[in-house]
């Protein structure tokens, strides 16, 4: 008895990571309906509203990527993933595409056998402290209560960050953002740890945002990014250059509402080619002339996603620090359309 | 199997195999074996298969890679530095931590409201059918989450025991305080400390322990031989002595004499810095879920008991009140010797249930071993299937050894047949 089920299990890894083998890019077609993996609820990155249609950040992403591939960008099934499930679900081919703050590290990109196709926001992991607790800096948080979302790198980065500062801390292990919203609110832990983005949203969501800080201390590089599995390259790229594509069109100042009339009229060689006028570039990935135009027609290029989910002007207000155009001084750089 | 020698008459054919009644068991046993065989052939090839097509190979080799975490609760010193295996361990002691709690004050409660069940109080009784009843039938993960959450959101938090006027203040003579993230209760101090034993690996046991432990050992053998010399006494002179003082003279006066040579004291938390330190802080992690474990398996053993009383024939009672005894002595000296006969195959199963229940800590960040080696570990090394398997044994080996050891238990109040 014992026996039959421990092999009934491994039957189902097995199938499981059977269906993650095949051409994605065909699977997706033919399916009609693109599998993105998300954030289980981080409001201005991926979180169903009071309607159950899922709003965000990295949902964006999803719907671009339907929206080149399949030409509709509502044709998206979002799964929500926690942190410990997100990867398996990736890699055993429950979903086609993560886009869920996922930290591109060395061993996720080469052990786990992800592909990480770009990063949509740079971000770094701080801490977020009740104002009356009086603390300034993370080097006060010395013997502090600290929640933290387990599975995650932000687990290790915190047990370096104190172990190179000489500190000690008393970790509370959570499974969900939601679940440490609960417990930090309820006093459970004194300080609790996430991507700065992330918290700044966390907070955003709180009935009393002005009595939480933010902390100065950045304590780690966290590039967020929409993994892919490995070996499937021809996905990869069509998950990659739709991602380039968005920025792109942000650097030439190609938006949802002028996309139109520039396909028409702009005389820019690089936005012709990207919108598929002269050169047909999606034939190279397995798309038609206008995928890129779907794509930043969905929600916009990324500055309008970025502006709409995260930006200064909704209850978030991330600034684009490092998340603005190169131009700009900032990180964002889409590779050359050519 | 299939070349057992045929009966010399009649010859043997091959159809036989299917309409000889002698051969056709046989036959069928060895078509299944063969399929049973092949499916997990199937099953194997397949797995490995496909982790060669995924590019992963399966091996165990993470288990000694830095595990770079920490852990809230560890039994043994353990720091983000140590390897997975290790990691791995610290969980396994808290599964069993919680387990060995659970299966202890499960079986009190257990017995308790299962006697009370079938109490003529008619209060009792029915107060105990409520017990039993809300327990058995709501999951269990809602018990442990609302345990949890009345410990976190009614519980005040350490910064409230701060100041002149503190909002909250300790029990117990300022002993304990009770947070909404762990009760801190007194450690034990010693101002004549033996030292420990070092069992390598930095597993260390503290001496005064084994001197305690060895101690109430030799106290409870002593005990047991007053017994049996008082029960000679009266079997040859019909008086039975007076022995009370003496076994609680050998169980107590040698723990009070140890007591006083390591200076034994208690030395009461502080509250320091953000939290209370100086002391030993239980998280509610572990109280919640050991509480609501108890209370749900506790609810099935009380089911267990009342139908194991029950199945002791009413005569025996009658028997015992027929003879004086008392309900209390008839219970104790009468029912429940037979009843446990009834009782304790179905509670092994209670136990391993309870154990295996154990898995649902990560629900209140109690980090047992789902919560290291299936949980923190396997997301950061991504080896799900190797860390699934060797938790599936860890969990195989642990019911296996209770199973064993509660049946040895089984087999010496069981009803002796000769």
């Amino acid at each position: 008895m014992k026996t039959s089920v421990f092999l009934g299990s491994v039957a189902a890894a097995t199938l499981m990571a059977g269906a993650g083998m095949a051409d994605t890019l065909a699977d997706v077609k033919a399916r009609g309906e693109l599998n993105c993996g998300v954030n289980t609820g981080l409001v201005g990155f991926a979180a169903p509203d009071a309607n159950g249609n899922w709003t965000g950040f990295d949902v964006d992403i999803c719907k671009a990527v339907a929206a080149a591939v399949l030409g509709d960008p509502s044709k998206v099934k979002y799964v929500p993933t926690t942190g410990q499930t997100r990867f398996t679900a990736l890699s055993s081919g429950e979903v086609d595409i993560l886009a869920r703050n996922s930290t591109w590290t060395f061993s996720r990109d080469t052990d786990l056998k992800l592909d990480f196709v770009g990063v949509n926001y740079y971000d770094g992991q701080g801490f977020m402290v009740r104002k009356d607790l009086g603390v300034t800096s993370a080097k006060e948080l010395d013997g502090a209560t600290i929640c933290i979302q387990t599975g995650t790198t932000t687990e290790l980065n915190l047990a370096d960050y104190f172990k190179a500062n000489n500190m000690a801390y008393q970790p509370v292990n959570i499974d969900s953002n939601a679940e440490g919203e609960q417990q930090y609110m309820a006093g459970a832990c004194d300080a609790y740890t996430t991507d700065a983005s992330g918290l700044a949203a966390t907070r955003a969501a709180f009935a009393d945002p002005e009595n939480h800080i933010i902390l100065p201390e950045i304590i780690s590089k966290e590039p967020l990014g929409p993994a892919v599995r490995h070996g499937d390259s021809n996905w990869g790229d069509v998950a990659r250059w739709t991602l380039y594509a968005l920025i792109a069109a942000e650097e030439y100042g190609v938006t949802s509402k002028n996309i139109e009339e520039l396909s028409k009229s702009s005389q820019n060689p690089e936005v012709q080619r990207l919108l598929g006028v002269t050169d047909d570039l999606g034939a190279m990935i397995g798309l038609d002339k206008d995928w890129a135009k779907r794509a930043i027609l969905a929600s916009g290029n990324y500055g309008e996603i970025f502006a709409a989910n995260i930006g200064e002007q909704t209850p978030i207000g991330l600034a684009r620090g490092l998340n603005a155009q190169w131009t700009q001084g900032g990180l964002m750089y889409a590779m050359p359309f050519r | 199997m299939t070349d057992m020698s045929a009966p010399a008459n009649p010859p043997f054919r091959p159809s036989m195999l299917i309409y000889d009644r002698r051969y056709r068991s046989m036959t069928f046993q060895v078509i299944v074996f063969i399929l049973v065989m092949a499916l997990a052939w199937w099953l194997v090839n397949n797995t490995i298969r496909n982790l060669a097509a995924l590019g992963k190979d399966f091996n165990f080799g993470f288990l000694w890679q830095r595990a770079g975490y920490d852990i809230p609760q560890t039994p043994i010193p353990y720091t983000s530095d140590d390897t997975h295996f290790r990691a791995a361990v610290v969980g396994l002691l808290n599964t069993l931590i919680v387990s060995i709690l659970g299966c202890i004050a499960a079986t009190f409660i257990g017995i308790i409201a299962g006697v009370a069940r079938l109490s003529n109080n008619w209060l009792i009784a029915r107060l105990m059918t409520v017990y039993v009843e809300a327990f058995r039938n709501v999951p269990l993960l809602l018990w442990i989450l609302i345990v949890f959450a009345v410990f976190t959101e009614v519980m005040p938090p350490p910064n409230a025991f701060r100041g002149d006027d503190p909002s909250a203040s300790m029990i117990l003579f300022d002993h304990v305080a009770l947070t909404n993230r762990y009760t801190a209760i007194p450690t034990l101090g010693m101002t004549n400390d033996p030292g420990s034993l070092d069992l390598g690996a930095r597993i260390t046991f503290s001496w005064a322990t084994i001197a305690f432990v060895v101690v109430l050992v030799a106290g409870w053998i002593v005990r047991r031989m007053i017994g049996a010399w008082a029960q000679r006494v009266q079997d040859q002179t019909g008086s039975r002595s007076t022995t009370w003082w003496m076994s609680l003279a050998v169980m107590t006066v040698p723990s009070l004499l140890l007591i006083w040579y390591f200076g034994l004291h208690m030395i009461p938390p502080e509250l320091r810095g953000f939290n209370f330190t100086g002391g030993l802080n239980v998280a509610n992690g572990l109280v919640a879920l050991w509480l609501a474990l108890t209370l749900y398996t506790g609810a099935f053993i009380a089911e267990i008991v009342r139908a194991g009383i029950l199945a002791v024939s009413r005569g025996q009672s009658e028997a015992a009140f027929a003879l004086g005894l008392r309900p209390g002595r008839t219970m104790n000296l009468v029912i429940l010797p037979q009843a446990l006969r009834v009782i304790i195959p179905p509670l092994i199963s209670q136990y391993l249930n309870l154990m295996k229940n154990s898995s649902l800590a990560i629900a209140v960040g109690y980090m047992d071993i789902k919560g290291t080696l299936g949980g923190t570990t396997l997301n950061q090394t991504g080896r799900e299937l190797e860390a699934i398997v060797l938790m599936m044994g860890v969990y195989l080996v642990l019911s296996l050894t209770i199973s064993a050891g509660m049946n040895v238990f089984n087999s010496r109040v069981k009803l002796k047949e000769r």
